[in-house]
Protein backbone atom coordinates (compact mmCIF):
# COMPACT_ATOMS: atom_id res chain seq x y z
CA UNK A 1 0.00 0.00 0.00
CA UNK A 2 2.45 2.49 1.07
CA UNK A 3 4.30 1.44 -2.61
CA UNK A 4 1.24 2.15 -4.49
CA UNK A 5 0.95 5.49 -2.84
CA UNK A 6 4.50 6.52 -3.25
CA UNK A 7 3.76 5.51 -7.03
CA UNK A 8 0.25 7.74 -7.43
CA UNK A 9 2.21 10.50 -6.26
CA UNK A 10 4.87 10.60 -8.40
CA UNK A 11 2.44 9.81 -11.43
CA UNK A 12 0.82 13.04 -10.52
CA UNK A 13 3.98 14.87 -10.06
CA UNK A 14 5.48 13.65 -13.20
CA UNK A 15 2.09 14.21 -15.34
CA UNK A 16 2.32 17.71 -13.64
CA UNK A 17 5.54 18.93 -14.35
CA UNK A 18 5.22 17.52 -18.22
CA UNK A 19 2.02 18.94 -18.81
CA UNK A 20 3.19 22.75 -17.41
CA UNK A 21 6.11 22.21 -19.61
CA UNK A 22 8.71 22.52 -16.81
CA UNK A 23 10.34 19.26 -18.19
CA UNK A 24 11.77 21.72 -21.07
CA UNK A 25 15.05 23.36 -19.42
CA UNK A 26 14.05 25.91 -22.46
CA UNK A 27 10.53 26.79 -20.87
CA UNK A 28 12.46 27.11 -17.66
CA UNK A 29 15.20 29.65 -18.72
CA UNK A 30 12.45 31.37 -20.19
CA UNK A 31 11.08 32.43 -16.78
CA UNK A 32 15.00 33.18 -15.14
CA UNK A 33 15.83 35.50 -17.84
CA UNK A 34 13.88 38.52 -17.00
CA UNK A 35 16.33 40.62 -19.27
CA UNK A 36 15.04 38.63 -22.41
CA UNK A 37 11.80 37.14 -23.51
CA UNK A 38 10.22 36.47 -20.57
CA UNK A 39 8.06 33.64 -19.84
CA UNK A 40 5.64 33.75 -17.08
CA UNK A 41 4.46 29.91 -16.85
CA UNK A 42 6.39 28.79 -14.26
CA UNK A 43 4.58 32.16 -11.61
CA UNK A 44 1.29 29.79 -12.77
CA UNK A 45 2.98 26.38 -11.97
CA UNK A 46 4.44 27.63 -8.48
CA UNK A 47 0.66 29.64 -7.84
CA UNK A 48 -0.94 26.57 -8.88
CA UNK A 49 0.81 23.70 -6.73
CA UNK A 50 1.22 26.32 -3.56
CA UNK A 51 -2.36 26.94 -3.63
CA UNK A 52 -3.19 23.49 -4.00
CA UNK A 53 -0.52 22.20 -1.27
CA UNK A 54 -1.54 24.99 0.83
CA UNK A 55 -5.43 24.17 0.53
CA UNK A 56 -4.59 19.58 1.00
CA UNK A 57 -2.40 20.24 3.18
CA UNK A 58 -4.80 21.93 6.13
CA UNK A 59 -7.52 19.49 5.25
CA UNK A 60 -5.46 16.56 5.88
CA UNK A 61 -3.85 17.50 8.77
CA UNK A 62 -7.44 17.69 10.17
CA UNK A 63 -7.24 14.08 10.68
CA UNK A 64 -4.70 13.01 13.79
CA UNK A 65 -2.22 11.16 11.79
CA UNK A 66 -1.55 9.93 7.64
CA UNK A 67 -3.53 6.99 6.51
CA UNK A 68 -0.88 4.58 6.09
CA UNK A 69 1.51 6.16 8.79
CA UNK A 70 1.78 6.96 12.28
CA UNK A 71 2.61 10.86 12.32
CA UNK A 72 3.26 13.21 9.82
CA UNK A 73 6.73 13.79 9.71
CA UNK A 74 7.40 17.52 9.54
CA UNK A 75 10.01 20.08 9.31
CA UNK A 76 10.63 21.97 12.83
CA UNK A 77 13.09 24.39 12.27
CA UNK A 78 12.38 28.01 11.54
CA UNK A 79 16.10 29.56 12.05
CA UNK A 80 17.92 31.01 8.86
CA UNK A 81 21.59 29.58 8.74
CA UNK A 82 24.60 30.35 6.35
CA UNK A 83 23.98 26.14 4.87
CA UNK A 84 20.17 27.25 4.20
CA UNK A 85 21.37 30.59 2.37
CA UNK A 86 24.48 29.41 0.87
CA UNK A 87 23.11 26.10 -0.53
CA UNK A 88 20.16 27.49 -1.75
CA UNK A 89 22.53 30.37 -3.78
CA UNK A 90 24.46 27.64 -4.92
CA UNK A 91 21.41 25.15 -6.23
CA UNK A 92 20.19 28.89 -7.96
CA UNK A 93 23.56 29.17 -9.59
CA UNK A 94 23.28 25.08 -11.17
CA UNK A 95 19.68 26.28 -11.73
CA UNK A 96 20.33 29.02 -13.73
CA UNK A 97 23.12 27.41 -15.49
CA UNK A 98 21.07 23.93 -16.60
CA UNK A 99 17.37 25.16 -16.28
CA UNK A 100 16.82 21.76 -14.61
CA UNK A 101 16.15 21.46 -10.51
CA UNK A 102 15.71 17.54 -9.19
CA UNK A 103 12.60 16.73 -10.39
CA UNK A 104 12.47 17.79 -13.94
CA UNK A 105 15.69 16.35 -14.51
CA UNK A 106 14.23 13.14 -13.17
CA UNK A 107 10.87 13.25 -14.53
CA UNK A 108 13.57 13.23 -18.31
CA UNK A 109 15.09 10.09 -17.50
CA UNK A 110 13.09 8.70 -20.28
CA UNK A 111 14.46 11.00 -22.46
CA UNK A 112 18.04 10.32 -21.53
CA UNK A 113 20.75 12.05 -23.48
CA UNK A 114 24.30 12.60 -22.67
CA UNK A 115 24.49 15.88 -21.08
CA UNK A 116 21.28 15.08 -18.95
CA UNK A 117 23.32 11.77 -17.32
CA UNK A 118 26.00 13.93 -16.81
CA UNK A 119 23.91 16.53 -14.69
CA UNK A 120 22.57 12.99 -12.90
CA UNK A 121 25.76 11.85 -12.21
CA UNK A 122 27.54 15.29 -10.56
CA UNK A 123 23.77 15.68 -8.77
CA UNK A 124 24.28 12.26 -6.91
CA UNK A 125 27.54 13.48 -6.36
CA UNK A 126 26.12 16.66 -4.77
CA UNK A 127 24.02 15.18 -2.31
CA UNK A 128 26.75 13.57 -1.12
CA UNK A 129 29.56 15.40 -0.84
CA UNK A 130 26.61 17.94 0.93
CA UNK A 131 25.63 14.85 3.33
CA UNK A 132 29.64 14.73 4.39
CA UNK A 133 29.34 18.35 5.01
CA UNK A 134 26.22 18.05 7.25
CA UNK A 135 27.67 15.81 8.98
CA UNK A 136 30.47 17.54 10.36
CA UNK A 137 28.39 20.61 10.87
CA UNK B 1 -0.29 30.49 -27.84
CA UNK B 2 0.29 32.56 -24.33
CA UNK B 3 -2.45 31.48 -22.53
CA UNK B 4 -2.62 28.20 -23.28
CA UNK B 5 0.76 27.97 -21.36
CA UNK B 6 -0.44 29.82 -18.81
CA UNK B 7 -3.55 27.47 -18.51
CA UNK B 8 -0.88 24.39 -18.83
CA UNK B 9 0.92 25.18 -16.25
CA UNK B 10 -2.09 26.38 -13.50
CA UNK B 11 -3.23 22.38 -14.29
CA UNK B 12 0.03 20.77 -14.20
CA UNK B 13 0.65 22.97 -10.98
CA UNK B 14 -2.48 21.74 -9.67
CA UNK B 15 -1.35 17.89 -10.51
CA UNK B 16 1.68 18.91 -8.90
CA UNK B 17 -0.17 19.92 -5.43
CA UNK B 18 -2.23 17.51 -5.50
CA UNK B 19 0.44 14.70 -5.37
CA UNK B 20 2.15 16.60 -2.54
CA UNK B 21 -1.15 16.34 -0.73
CA UNK B 22 -1.54 12.79 -1.50
CA UNK B 23 1.89 12.00 0.49
CA UNK B 24 1.46 13.93 3.35
CA UNK B 25 -2.46 12.80 3.34
CA UNK B 26 -0.97 8.69 3.30
CA UNK B 27 2.37 9.04 4.19
CA UNK B 28 2.96 11.96 6.01
CA UNK B 29 5.92 13.09 4.28
CA UNK B 30 6.82 15.88 2.52
CA UNK B 31 6.88 15.65 -1.44
CA UNK B 32 10.43 17.11 -1.59
CA UNK B 33 12.10 15.37 -4.77
CA UNK B 34 15.57 16.39 -3.89
CA UNK B 35 14.95 14.84 0.18
CA UNK B 36 13.34 11.90 -1.30
CA UNK B 37 15.50 10.64 -3.82
CA UNK B 38 19.10 11.62 -1.75
CA UNK B 39 17.29 9.46 0.82
CA UNK B 40 16.46 6.57 -1.59
CA UNK B 41 20.35 6.57 -2.72
CA UNK B 42 21.74 6.85 0.82
CA UNK B 43 19.87 5.83 3.59
CA UNK B 44 19.42 2.96 4.76
CA UNK B 45 16.15 1.01 6.69
CA UNK B 46 12.88 0.23 6.12
CA UNK B 47 11.59 3.43 4.02
CA UNK B 48 12.86 2.84 0.74
CA UNK B 49 9.69 1.24 -1.13
CA UNK B 50 7.90 3.90 -1.51
CA UNK B 51 10.61 6.26 -2.60
CA UNK B 52 11.44 3.43 -5.24
CA UNK B 53 7.59 3.78 -6.32
CA UNK B 54 7.91 7.38 -5.95
CA UNK B 55 10.72 7.83 -8.64
CA UNK B 56 9.29 4.99 -10.98
CA UNK B 57 5.74 7.29 -10.61
CA UNK B 58 8.09 10.85 -11.92
CA UNK B 59 9.49 9.03 -14.92
CA UNK B 60 6.48 7.07 -15.93
CA UNK B 61 4.43 10.44 -15.72
CA UNK B 62 5.75 12.27 -18.61
CA UNK B 63 6.61 8.60 -20.70
CA UNK B 64 3.12 7.80 -20.60
CA UNK B 65 1.82 11.32 -21.95
CA UNK B 66 4.13 10.52 -25.10
CA UNK B 67 3.16 7.03 -25.37
CA UNK B 68 -0.30 7.89 -25.29
CA UNK B 69 0.78 10.88 -28.04
CA UNK B 70 -0.88 13.54 -26.67
CA UNK B 71 0.73 16.47 -27.55
CA UNK B 72 0.12 18.80 -24.14
CA UNK B 73 2.82 20.32 -22.64
CA UNK B 74 5.70 21.75 -24.05
CA UNK B 75 6.37 24.55 -26.56
CA UNK B 76 7.17 22.62 -29.31
CA UNK B 77 3.43 20.99 -28.78
CA UNK B 78 4.85 18.20 -30.25
CA UNK B 79 4.60 15.03 -28.38
CA UNK B 80 8.22 13.70 -28.97
CA UNK B 81 9.15 17.01 -27.38
CA UNK B 82 7.35 16.27 -24.41
CA UNK B 83 10.76 16.26 -22.76
CA UNK B 84 12.77 19.31 -23.63
CA UNK B 85 16.43 18.88 -24.63
CA UNK B 86 19.41 19.59 -22.31
CA UNK B 87 19.96 23.72 -22.45
CA UNK B 88 23.74 23.34 -22.37
CA UNK B 89 26.41 21.02 -23.47
CA UNK B 90 28.47 18.49 -21.44
CA UNK B 91 30.77 20.71 -19.46
CA UNK B 92 28.12 23.19 -17.95
CA UNK B 93 25.84 20.75 -17.23
CA UNK B 94 28.31 18.81 -15.13
CA UNK B 95 29.24 21.52 -13.01
CA UNK B 96 25.57 22.18 -12.83
CA UNK B 97 24.88 19.08 -11.89
CA UNK B 98 26.96 19.34 -9.08
CA UNK B 99 25.87 22.80 -7.48
CA UNK B 100 22.14 21.01 -8.01
CA UNK B 101 22.82 18.65 -5.87
CA UNK B 102 25.51 20.79 -3.52
CA UNK B 103 23.31 23.38 -3.12
CA UNK B 104 20.50 21.13 -2.40
CA UNK B 105 21.70 18.75 0.05
CA UNK B 106 23.47 21.94 2.26
CA UNK B 107 20.19 23.70 1.62
CA UNK B 108 17.88 20.87 2.51
CA UNK B 109 15.50 21.29 -0.36
CA UNK B 110 14.44 22.40 -3.96
CA UNK B 111 11.81 24.14 -5.97
CA UNK B 112 9.41 21.47 -4.73
CA UNK B 113 10.42 21.05 -1.05
CA UNK B 114 10.83 24.32 -0.34
CA UNK B 115 9.04 25.81 -3.19
CA UNK B 116 6.43 24.32 -2.95
CA UNK B 117 5.52 22.49 -0.03
CA UNK B 118 7.50 24.76 2.61
CA UNK B 119 5.72 27.76 0.83
CA UNK B 120 2.32 26.42 1.69
CA UNK B 121 3.22 25.70 4.97
CA UNK B 122 4.03 29.04 5.43
CA UNK B 123 7.80 27.78 6.41
CA UNK B 124 10.15 31.17 6.76
CA UNK B 125 13.18 28.71 6.28
CA UNK B 126 11.29 27.22 2.99
CA UNK B 127 10.26 31.42 1.80
CA UNK B 128 14.15 32.72 2.32
CA UNK B 129 15.66 30.16 0.57
CA UNK B 130 13.02 29.96 -2.81
CA UNK B 131 13.58 34.10 -2.43
CA UNK B 132 17.44 33.11 -2.79
CA UNK B 133 17.70 30.32 -5.59
CA UNK B 134 15.18 31.97 -7.83
CA UNK B 135 17.01 35.62 -6.86
CA UNK B 136 20.14 33.96 -7.86
CA UNK B 137 19.01 31.49 -10.72
CA UNK B 138 17.43 35.08 -12.76
CA UNK B 139 21.18 36.56 -11.86
CA UNK B 140 22.85 33.43 -13.42
CA UNK B 141 20.80 33.59 -16.35
CA UNK B 142 21.65 37.19 -16.89
CA UNK B 143 25.50 37.15 -16.50
CA UNK B 144 25.66 33.57 -18.76
CA UNK B 145 23.10 35.28 -21.59
CA UNK B 146 23.37 38.72 -21.74
CA UNK B 147 27.01 39.35 -20.69
CA UNK B 148 29.00 36.23 -21.63
CA UNK B 149 28.11 35.59 -24.23
CA UNK B 150 25.14 37.03 -27.26
CA UNK B 151 23.86 34.05 -28.34
CA UNK B 152 21.02 33.63 -26.94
Amino acid sequence: MKALAGYLAGLLFGLGLAISGMTDPARVIGFLDVAGAWDPTLIFVLGGAVVTTFIGYRLVWRRQMPLLESRFQLPTRRDLDAHLLGGAALFGIGWGLSGYCPGPAVASLSGLSWPLAAFIVTLIAGWWLARRMNSRH
Amino acid sequence: MESMSALQGLLGGVLIGLSATLLMGLLGRIAGISGILSGLIFDRGGDRSWRVAFLLGIVSGPALLILAGLDWGNVAGDSGAMIGSPASGLTTMLVAGLLVGLGTGLGSGCTSGHGVCGLARLSPRSMAATLVFVLVAMLTVFVARHMLEGSA
